[in-house]
């Protein structure tokens, strides 16, 4: 167990939303995405995810506090590591508010930012036995990655 | 190892397509002061043959936050160099 927002092991639904539920909080928004059987055209048979884990973490932190200060809501996010088959679920996303608005305008938030700046990659696997690493910015508009997106937002350390 | 004031090592993590490309995940690197990330691109490409195929100016960390290709290095600095980010 990678803890907490990164784990190695199949995701719990159940324990997610159970994590966020209380009684003044009328609604829960939710995302799972799940590893696709295709890609450009190509057969996919499994995916392997890796990350910058001490980083990842810290991102998925701020991204959850980021949430919780702009809504009232609470916010519980796993993301998975390692292999996973088609089907299997890589993250899940479980958003507890008072009202669904806020619940689901958090859980979109929370989905986004962490595909803009959470430091994790795949490995497609693909029926002939090849692989690939995995370039969103490259397979939907066919454009180099922007450094400057991310790090103009960020913070300059020290 | 002694660092002189004219220049810093950084320590280089490499991760998924580049640490495949360059075949290891982290190099020690020294560079002048007033060196970027940019400039560290720069001298891995002189170092390693296979590190011709980084972009001049790919995504960064220093020290696990997000930087960018001009953001200065300092002595003992882990910067991390991202490949395009696929969580989700």
């Amino acid at each position: 167990m990678i803890s907490p927002y990164l784990t190695e092991h199949p995701l719990d639904f159940a324990s997610l939303l159970a994590s966020v539920s209380a009684s003044d909080r009328g609604g829960i928004a939710s995302f799972v995405g799940l590893v696709r059987d295709h890609h450009d055209g190509r057969e996919v048979k499994r995916l392997e995810y890796s990350a910058y884990a001490p980083m990842a973490e810290a991102e998925c932190a701020a991204i959850v506090t980021e949430a919780e200060t702009k809504w009232p809501v609470q916010v519980a996010l796993s993301h998975r590591i390692g292999t996973l088959e088609v089907g299997e679920a890589a993250v899940a996303i479980a958003v507890a508010a008072p009202h669904r608005g806020e619940a689901f305008e958090a859980c979109r938030y929370v989905i986004e930012e962490l595909k803009r700046r959470v430091p994790i990659w795949k490995r497609e696997w693909y029926a002939d036995g090849s692989s690939d690493w995995v370039n969103p910015a490259i397979a939907h508009d066919g454009s180099a990655p922007d450094e400057v997106a991310i790090g103009s937002a960020g913070v300059r350390h020290g | 190892m002694t660092a002189s004031v004219e220049t810093v090592t950084v320590k280089v993590l490499l991760f998924a397509s580049y640490a495949d490309w360059i075949g290891r995940d982290t190099v020690e690197v020294s560079l002048p002061a007033s060196a970027t990330v940019a400039d560290l691109v720069r001298q891995l490409r002189d170092e390693f043959p296979q590190a011709d195929r980084l972009p001049t100016r790919p995504l960064s960390a220093i020290n696990a936050v997000h930087a960018t290709a001009d953001s200065p290095l300092r002595e003992g600095d882990e910067v991390a160099l991202l490949p395009p980010l696929a969580g989700g």
